[in-house]
C-alpha cells in the first residue's frame, strides 16, 4: 500500500507544483473586481443598453430635480388653454391651461417611486412566500402555490381594477392593488429556484457541517435563488408603471389634480386633436418602460444560470 | 468510532408506482484509520448507499450506526453534534460548494464549538493549508478555483469538524486525470494521518486498489464480494470481480484492448431471479437460479455458488468473451 502510494506521489510532483497556486492570473489578485470590470465593459459595448441606462439615469435626475427643471407649477391653471407646443409652453398646455412639460416632469416624481414601491413590495412578499413554498413544501408549500394559481387565473388588470375599485380610488389603494396582483409571479420564480437548490450538494454539505435549516436558508438558498427574481423585478418595473397608468387612466389611481402620466393621457383623450396633451406623458411612459426592459434583459444575460456555476 | 451499515435497503418509487430497489440488503463496516473501497458499475446503488450512510436520505430498511448509535436522516433539526464526526465528500466539486459564498466562510460554518472565537479563522486556514490551498486565496469564490482545487477545498471542509469517518462518493470522477491523482493522494494521506475511517466509493477498481484496505464489490444493489484488497486482486472469489479486473485497460506493449464484460447491467426495477449476475456470468449453472449468500472465502466473503462449500466447481479465471 505504502509503496504504490509513494509512486503515485512521484508521478504528480509537477502537477502538484502547478495546481497549488491559484488558477488565475497573478496580475489580478482580486479576480472578483477584475471580473466585475469585464462585465461592466461588456455592457458598455452594447449601445442599446448604454442608451437605456442613460435614459433611466436621466429620468431619475428629472424626478429628483423636478422643481429646478419644471418651468411652471404643474398644478397652476391659466387662461391659456390648449396652447400648442412651442413658445412659452414647450409641450403645450392642457384643457385647464396647465403646462404639460412641467406636469410630465413632476409626473416622474409620482410614477417612478410608485412603480419602484410596487415592485419592491411584490418582490418581498412574493419572494418570501416562494421561498417558504419551495423550502418547506408539504401542505404549507402546496397551499401557497394553489393560492398563487388562484391569482394567476385572473387577468392582472381586471383583478387590479376590482381591488382598487373595492378599496376606493386613491394612490395608496392603487399601489396595494398592484402589489396584490403582481406578487404571484415572484413567488413562482423563487419557488422554482429554491426547488432546484434543494437538491444541490452545497446545501447538503452545509447541513452536514451542522448548519441549521434557517441558517442554511439564509446562506445557501436565498443568495442563489434571488438572481432570477431581481431580473424579473427590473422587467416588471415597466409593467407596473403601465398598470399604474392604466388604473389612473380609469380614475382608480392618484386623484385628479396630481400630475400622473396615466391620468394625463386619459385627460388628453377628451380631444384627440390636441395630441400634445396625451402624447408627451405617453412618450414618458414609453421611454421609462423600454429602458427598464432593456436593462432587465441585459441583467438576465448577465445572470444567465448557465454562466453562474460554470465560470 | 466506526460506521456500520446493517442490511441497508433503499427503494425508490419508479414509473407506474413500481418500487425500484437500488440497494438490497448491504452490510458494511468502516473502522477508524481504514479505507473501505466500494466499487461497482453505474447504477448499482453505490451513491444511494453513500447517501444513506451519510444520513442524507433515509434507508427503507436496515440501520446506519455511527459509534454504535443510529444515524438520524437529515431533517428540520440541526444535525446532532455527535453525528458531525461523519462527513462526506461529494462527487462534483463544482456543485458541492456554494457559488455565492467565499470559501473561508463556508469552512467557518463547520468549525467545532470548542475552538475559541479568536482562532476560528486560523483554524480554517490550517485546514486549507493541509490540502495545499494557500491562505491568501481563502477569501475567494468557488469559480476562481480549478476542479482539483475545489475538490481539495471540499475535503478541507469535510475535515473541519474533525470527523472520524469520511464518506467519499466518487470524489475524483468529475476531475481530469492529473487532478485525480493529486486529490486521491491528498485524501488518503489525510485519512491515514488523522486516523479517519473512509468509505471510498468509485467505479474505478484500479484506483481503489491503490488506496483501499478492504474492497467491496457491488452488483445491482447487493454485495458480490468483499475482501482485503490484495486478495481481491490475486484471488477474486466472484466471477464479477474477475471480469471487472479483466476489463481494466493495461499500459503494456501488445496488451490489446481489455476484455469487456458482455451484456448490460440489468434494469434494477427488474432484477433477474437467483444470482443477479447470472445472465452475464461465464460460469452460470443451475445452482445460480437460487440466490447466493455472502459465504466466507479465504479472508473475505463472496456471494457466488462457485465458492459455496457444497459446490464442486473449481474457480477458474474469467474467460474472454466473444
Amino acid at each position: 500500500m505504502t509503496r504504490t502510494h509513494s509512486s503515485l506521489t512521484e508521478l504528480t510532483e509537477e502537477q502538484e507544483a502547478a495546481t497549488v497556486t491559484p488558477s488565475d492570473d497573478p496580475a489580478a489578485p482580486r479576480r472578483r473586481w477584475w471580473q466585475a470590470r469585464t462585465e461592466a465593459s461588456r455592457i458598455w459595448r452594447q449601445p442599446v443598453v448604454v442608451v437605456a441606462l442613460l435614459v433611466a439615469g436621466a429620468w431619475l435626475v428629472v424626478a429628483i430635480a423636478a422643481p429646478l427643471l419644471a418651468p411652471f407649477d404643474p398644478l397652476q391653471q391659466s387662461s391659456d388653454v390648449y396652447a400648442s407646443p412651442g413658445g412659452d409652453h414647450l409641450f403645450g398646455t392642457d384643457a385647464l391651461g396647465r403646462d404639460v412639460l412641467s406636469r410630465v416632469i413632476y409626473g416622474a416624481r409620482l410614477s417612478i417611486p410608485l412603480a419602484l414601491t410596487i415592485v419592491l413590495c411584490a418582490l418581498a412578499f412574493g419572494g418570501l412566500l416562494g421561498l417558504v413554498a419551495g423550502y418547506v413544501r408539504g401542505i404549507i408549500g402546496e397551499s401557497i402555490m394553489r393560492l398563487t394559481d388562484l391569482f394567476f387565473a385572473f387577468p392582472q388588470i381586471i383583478l387590479a381594477m376590482a381591488v382598487a375599485a373595492a378599496f376606493g380610488p386613491s394612490t395608496l389603494n392603487a399601489v396595494v392593488a398592484l402589489v396584490i396582483v403582481s406578487w404571484p409571479i415572484y413567488a413562482r420564480v423563487i419557488r422554482g429556484a429554491v426547488l432546484s437548490i434543494r437538491s444541490e450538494d452545497y446545501l447538503n454539505a452545509s447541513r452536514m457541517l451542522g448548519v441549521g435549516p434557517v441558517a442554511a436558508l439564509r446562506r445557501d438558498v436565498m443568495p442563489n435563488s434571488f438572481g432570477p427574481a431581481v431580473v424579473l423585478a427590473t422587467l416588471e418595473l415597466g409593467n407596473s408603471m403601465l398598470l399604474l397608468a392604466a388604473l389612473s387612466f380609469l380614475g382608480l389611481g392618484p386623484r385628479p389634480p396630481a400630475a400622473e402620466w396615466g391620468a394625463m393621457i386619459a385627460l388628453g383623450t377628451n380631444d384627440i386633436s390636441r395630441w400634445w396633451v396625451s402624447v408627451f406623458p405617453g412618450l414618458a411612459i414609453l421611454t421609462v418602460v423600454m429602458a427598464c426592459n432593456i436593462i432587465g434583459d441585459a441583467l438576465r444575460d448577465r445572470f444567465d444560470p448557465q454562466s453562474v456555476g460554470g465560470r | 468510532m466506526s460506521l456500520e451499515l446493517r442490511d441497508i435497503v433503499v427503494e425508490y418509487r419508479g414509473a407506474h408506482n413500481s418500487m425500484v430497489r437500488a440497494v438490497n440488503g448491504v452490510s458494511l463496516t468502516v473502522e477508524p484509520g481504514k479505507v473501505v473501497g466500494l466499487v461497482g458499475e453505474s447504477g448499482c446503488g453505490k451513491s444511494s448507499l453513500a447517501r444513506v450512510a451519510s444520513g442524507l436520505i433515509k434507508a427503507s430498511k436496515g440501520s446506519v450506526l455511527f459509534d454504535g448509535e443510529p444515524v438520524a436522516p437529515l431533517s428540520w433539526q440541526r444535525r446532532p453534534r455527535r453525528e458531525l464526526g461523519l462527513q462526506m465528500v461529494f462527487q462534483n466539486p463544482y456543485s458541492s460548494l456554494n457559488p455565492r459564498r467565499r470559501i473561508d466562510a463556508q469552512l467557518l460554518d463547520g468549525v467545532p464549538a470548542d475552538v475559541p472565537r479568536r482562532s476560528r479563522r486560523s483554524y480554517v486556514l490550517e485546514q486549507l493549508d493541509r490540502v495545499g490551498v494557500a491562505p491568501d486565496v481563502a477569501g475567494r469564490f468557488p469559480h476562481q478555483f480549478s476542479g482539483g482545487q475545489l475538490q481539495r477545498i471540499a475535503i478541507a471542509r469535510a475535515l473541519v469538524t474533525r470527523p472520524s469517518v469520511l464518506i467519499a462518493d466518487e470524489p475524483v470522477t468529475a476531475l481530469d486525470a492529473s487532478s485525480q491523482v493529486h486529490v486521491v493522494n491528498t485524501l488518503t494521506q489525510l485519512v491515514r494521518d488523522l486516523d479517519v475511517g473512509m468509505l471510498f466509493i468509485s467505479h474505478d477498481l484500479a484506483l481503489v486498489r491503490h488506496i483501499a484496505d478492504t474492497t467491496a464489490v457491488m452488483y445491482l444493489g447487493k454485495l458480490a464480494e468483499t475482501a482485503p484488497t490484495a486478495q481481491l486482486w490475486s484471488q477474486p472469489g466472484h466471477p464479477y470481480t474477475s471480469s471487472l479486473i479483466a476489463a481494466i485497460p493495461q499500459v503494456k506493449a501488445g496488451a490489446g484492448l481489455p476484455v469487456a464484460l458482455a451484456g448490460e447491467v440489468p434494469d434494477p426495477a427488474n432484477v433477474p431471479t437467483g444470482c443477479a449476475f447470472r445472465p452475464r456470468c461465464p460460469h452460470a449453472s443451475d445452482e445460480c437460479t437460487r440466490e447466493p449468500e455472502l459465504w466466507p472465502h479465504r479472508a473475505g466473503r463472496s456471494a457466488c455458488w462457485l465458492i459455496h462449500p457444497g459446490t464442486e466447481i473449481p474457480v477458474r479465471p474469467a474467460q474472454p468473451v466473444a
